[in-house]
C-alpha cells in the first residue's frame, strides 16, 4: 500500500541525509521526497511517499521517529488529505502542433510560462495521476524535458500537524 | 553574560566540559587535527587520558568501561584514519546500545570538502552506526554540543554519539558555560509505561499456565536487575536471559533456566517453545535468539517491555506492548500484580515446573570429562569456581564466547562483557582493559580464542603502560573454532581457511610485551595454572590453553530451525 508520511525535522545540515540514509540502510523504498523550510526557519517539512505492508509502514514510522533530528511524523494517508505535485514540462510546439499543445494545456488547467518559436514550457499542478494523464495525452515525440517536484501533502480539516 | 568574563580557547572548553560532565577517563590517540586538545590535556589533571595503540582499541576499551560501570565511555581521536579506525568499535557499541561519546578531530572548517590532508567525512561515515552525531560549526556551540552528546548517548535506548570538531574550533575562543540541562524538542525518550497497558499485562501474566520470562541487555542497561529479581521471585516463574542479558538475574537461582537461543539450554528453548505467556523485557527478538520466526513461541501470548518503540513488533507481533524505561515499568508492574485480585496459578505452575525439570534432566551442557585433552568447557568451569563467579569476564567471538556464556554463571549485572550484536572479534582484550581501569581491585578476565586475540593484540602495550593487569584465557584450538564447527556441520567438513597456521609462541609474545605468559597443555594442569595466574595481581598473565580441536558448542539450533529442534551433543542424543 502507498503511504504519505509528513515529517517535521530540525532544519540542520545532515538531517535530510539521516532520513534518506535510514531508508536505504533498512531497504525501505522511497517513491518521492520533497523538503523545504517552514514558516519557522529552524524547522523543515518533508513529505515522503513510500509503500509497504502495514507492518513495514509501522516500522518505518517508528524508525523515522527515532531519528534524533525528527520532531514529528504523521502518516497523512491514514486520514482525509490533499496531495499536490508540481510539474514543469518543456514541449516542442511548431506549426499545427502549437495550437494542439495549447488546447491540451487548457484542458488540464496548466499554464504556459515560457515561449519560444519552437517550444512551450508549461507549469502544472495536481495529484500524480493527473500529471501522468497529461503526459499520457501528449505525443511522446514532442516531450523535451520533464521536471516533477514529488508529492507535497497536507491533511484536510481544522487540525494542523 | 558579562563581557568581562574570561574567554577560553575551544580546546580548553573541551577539557572543562568533560570535567564538568564528570568524565574521569578518556581513551585516545593523537594526531594533527586534535593537537590543540592534546596540548590542553597535557596541562591538566582532571581527566586522565589513556593512550591506546589503535583507535579500534580505544572504542572497545571505552565500551568495556561503559558496560562494566554504566557510565558513558569516552574516546578522542584525530581526523581521517583516526575516525575511520573507530568504525568497528562504534558499530559494536551501536548494536549493543552502549553509551559512548566519540570525539573526532576534523580538518579546519575552511578546508572541509577540499580533500584536505587526513580529511574524511566523519559525519557521513559514522551516520549509519551511531545513535546521533554532531559537527561543531562554532566554538560558541561547543560546550552545549558536548552536553547534548552525553545526554543523547546515555538516555532512552543508549548508544554511541560522535562529535566531529574542526581544528579551528579548538583554537577559537569564547566565554565558557556548561549547561546543566538539555532541552531537545525532537528528542524526548519515554520513561513511564502506559498504566492501562501495565494493568493488561499484569492480568495476562497472572492468567498464565506456562509462563516464561525472557530478558535481554535492556535490563542491564536500564539498571533494573533488582526490580527484575523482585518481579520474577514474587511470581515464581521460570526466567531465561539472552547472551546480552546474562547477569541481570542471578544465574545460580533455581528459577533461572539458562541462556536461550542458538546455543541456549534445552530447558530454556523448550520452555520458550511451549510457553503460553511470554514476558519479554528489554530484549529485541534477535534472529539468533528466536530461530525461525514461523516456529517461534507458537502457543504464546506475548508481552513486550522496551524503551525503544521500534523494537516492539519488529520481528514478532506482540499482544501487549509497553513502551517505557524497564525499571520504571517493572516497578509499576509489580505494584499492579500486588493490587490484582488474581494470583499466579499455583497448580498450573507446579505442572509446568515439573515439565521444565524433565527437560533439565537431559543435562544439555554435560561434556566429556577427560584427562587426555583440555576440554574448553572445563577451563571455564574451573575459572568460574576459582573466581567464585565474581570476576568481570570479557570475551571475543566464537566458540569460546559461547562456552563462557554457558559455563560461567553470572549472578550480577555488568560482569559479562561481550559483543553480542555485531559479533566483533578483537573486542575482548581492549574491553577487559577498559573494565579493569574502572575496577582496579576486581579480577578481570578476557576469555578469547587464538584467532580473535590477535585482532587487537597491540593493546597489550596499553595494559603495561597503565598497569591494567587482566588475565587472558586463550582457548587455543588452532582453528577459528566457530567457523570450523559450521563447516563441519554444513559444508561436509571442508575446513576452508579456518585453520590457524603459523601461530605465534604466545608465551614469548606475552613476554615481549612485558607480561607473563603461560603454556598449558595438560588437563591436569588447568586448575593449578589458573590458581597461579589468578593469584598474580600486578601483572598481565596470558594463559595459552591448548584445547581439544574437535570440540563443538552444544546445544545448537541451526539457522531456519525452531526452538524445539535443537542439536544436542552426540553423546546426549544417544542417551
Ligand atoms: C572481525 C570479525 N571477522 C570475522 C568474524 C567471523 N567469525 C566468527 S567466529 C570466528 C572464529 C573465531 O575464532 P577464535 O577466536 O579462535 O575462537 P574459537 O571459535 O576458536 O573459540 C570468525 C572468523 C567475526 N566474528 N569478526
Amino acid at each position: 500500500m502507498r503511504h504519505i508520511l509528513s515529517l517535521l525535522l530540525e532544519n540542520e545540515a545532515g538531517a535530510l541525509s539521516r532520513v534518506a540514509g535510514l531508508f536505504s540502510a533498512r531497504a525501505y523504498n522511497i517513491e518521492s521526497l520533497t523538503v523545504a523550510p517552514t514558516e519557522d526557519p529552524t524547522v523543515s517539512r518533508l513529505t515522503l511517499v513510500t509503500s509497504g505492508s502495514d507492518e513495514i509502514i509501522e516500522q518505518i514510522t517508528k524508525q523515522v521517529n527515532k531519528l534524533v533530528d525528527v520532531i514529528k511524523v504523521v502518516d497523512i494517508s491514514e486520514s482525509a488529505h490533499i496531495e499536490r505535485e508540481l510539474m514543469l514540462i518543456k514541449l516542442e510546439a511548431r506549426g499545427a502542433g502549437r495550437e494542439e499543445v495549447k488546447r491540451m494545456v487548457e484542458i488540464f488547467r496548466g499554464r504556459i510560462i515560457d515561449v519560444t518559436e519552437k517550444t512551450y514550457t508549461i507549469e502544472m499542478t495536481g495529484d500524480g495521476e493527473k500529471l501522468d494523464a497529461f503526459i499520457g495525452a501528449l505525443d511522446s515525440r514532442i516531450i523535451l524535458e520533464v521536471v516533477r517536484s514529488g508529492v507535497s501533502g497536507i491533511t484536510r480539516g481544522d487540525k494542523a500537524m | 553574560m558579562s563581557k568581562t568574563k574570561k574567554k577560553l580557547r575551544g580546546a580548553e572548553i573541551f577539557i572543562r566540559a568533560l570535567a564538568d560532565e564528570g568524565v574521569e577517563h578518556i581513551f585516545g590517540y593523537p594526531g594533527g587535527a586534535v593537537l590543540h586538545i592534546y596540548d590542553e590535556l597535557y596541562k591538566q589533571t582532571d581527566v586522565e587520558h589513556i593512550l591506546v595503540r589503535h583507535e579500534q582499541g580505544a572504542c572497545h576499551a571505552a565500551d568495556g568501561y561503559a558496560r562494566s560501570t554504566g557510565k558513558p565511555g569516552v574516546v578522542l581521536v584525530t581526523s581521517g584514519p583516526g575516525i575511520t579506525n573507530c568504525i568497528t568499535g562504534i558499530a559494536t557499541a551501536y548494536m549493543d546500545s552502549i553509551p559512548l561519546v566519540v570525539f573526532s578531530g576534523q580538518v579546519p572548517t575552511h578546508l572541509i570538502g577540499n580533500d584536505a590532508f587526513q580529511e574524511a567525512d566523519a559525519i557521513g561515515i559514522t551516520r549509519p552506526c551511531v545513535k546521533h552525531n554532531f559537527l561543531v560549526k562554532d566554538v560558541r556551540d561547543l560546550a552545549a554540543t558536548i552536553k547534548r552528546a552525553f545526554f543523547v548517548a546515555t538516555s532512552g535506548r543508549p548508544g554511541p554519539v560522535v562529535v566531529d570538531i574542526p581544528k579551528d574550533i579548538t583554537a577559537d575562543s569564547c566565554e565558557y558555560a556548561y549547561p546543566d540541562k538539555v532541552e531537545m524538542r525532537s528528542y524526548k525518550p519515554v520513561v513511564k509505561g502506559h498504566p492501562g497497558q501495565i494493568k493488561r499485562a499484569a492480568e495476562l501474566i497472572l492468567s498464565a499456565h506456562r509462563p516464561m520470562i525472557y530478558t535481554g541487555g535492556g535490563v542491564i542497561l536500564g539498571e533494573a536487575s533488582k526490580e527484575l529479581t523482585e518481579f520474577t521471585q514474587m511470581l515464581g516463574y521460570p526466567i531465561t536471559n539472552t547472551l546480552m542479558g546474562l547477569g541481570a538475574y542471578p544465574a545460580t537461582d533455581k528459577q533461572f533456566v539458562g541462556m536461550l537461543g542458538m546455543h541456549g539450554t534445552y530447558e530454556a528453548n523448550m520452555g520458550m517453545h511451549h510457553c503460553d505467556v511470554l514476558i519479554a523485557i528489554g530484549a529485541r527478538f534477535d534472529d539468533r535468539v528466536t530461530g525461525d520466526l514461523e516456529k517461534f513461541c507458537p502457543e504464546s501470548k506475548i508481552i513486550h517491555i522496551d524503551v525503544d518503540p521500534s523494537s516492539i513488533s519488529k520481528n514478532v507481533p506482540v499482544d501487549v506492548p509497553i513502551v517505557g524505561d524497564v525499571k520504571s515499568v517493572l516497578n509499576d508492574l509489580v505494584a499492579a500484580i500486588k493490587a490484582s485480585k488474581n494470583k499466579p496459578n499455583a497448580g498450573a505452575l507446579k505442572t509446568w515446573w515439573k515439565q521444565i525439570d524433565e527437560w533439565k534432566k537431559i543435562d544439555c551442557l554435560r561434556y566429556e570429562k577427560t584427562d587426555k585433552v583440555i576440554k574448553p568447557q572445563f577451563v571455564i568451569e574451573k575459572l568460574y569456581e576459582l573466581t567464585r563467579g565474581d570476576a568481570f569476564v570479557s570475551s571475543d567471538v566464537g566458540q569460546h564466547q559461547m562456552w563462557a556464556a554457558q559455563y560461567y554463571k553470572f549472578d550480577k549485572p555488568r560482569r559479562w562483557i561481550n559483543s553480542g550484536g555485531l559479533g566483533t572479534m578483537g573486542f575482548g582484550l581492549p574491553a577487559a582493559m577498559g573494565a579493569k581501569l574502572a575496577h582496579r581491585d576486581a579480577t578481570v578476565v578476557c576469555v578469547t580464542g587464538e584467532a580473535s586475540l590477535v585482532m587487537c593484540l597491540q593493546e597489550l602495550s596499553t595494559c603495561l603502560q597503565y598497569d591494567l593487569p587482566v588475565v587472558i584465557v586463550n582457548l587455543n584450538n588452532r582453528y577459528m573454532g566457530m567457523v570450523r564447527q559450521w563447516q563441519e556441520f554444513f559444508y561436509d567438513s571442508r575446513y576452508s581457511h579456518s585453520y590457524m597456521d603459523a601461530l605465534p609462541d604466545f608465551v614469548k609474545l606475552a613476554e615481549a610485551y612485558g607480561h607473563i605468559g603461560m603454556h598449558i597443555e595438560k588437563a591436569t594442569d588447568v586448575e593449578s595454572a589458573l590458581k597461579e595466574a589468578l593469584a598474580i595481581k600486578d601483572r598481565v598473565v596470558l594463559m595459552d590453553f591448548i584445547t581439544d580441536q574437535t570440540e563443538n558448542v552444544y546445544p545448537m539450533i541451526a539457522s531456519g530451525k525452531g526452538h524445539n529442534e535443537m542439536h544436542l551433543a552426540p553423546q546426549r542424543e544417544l542417551a
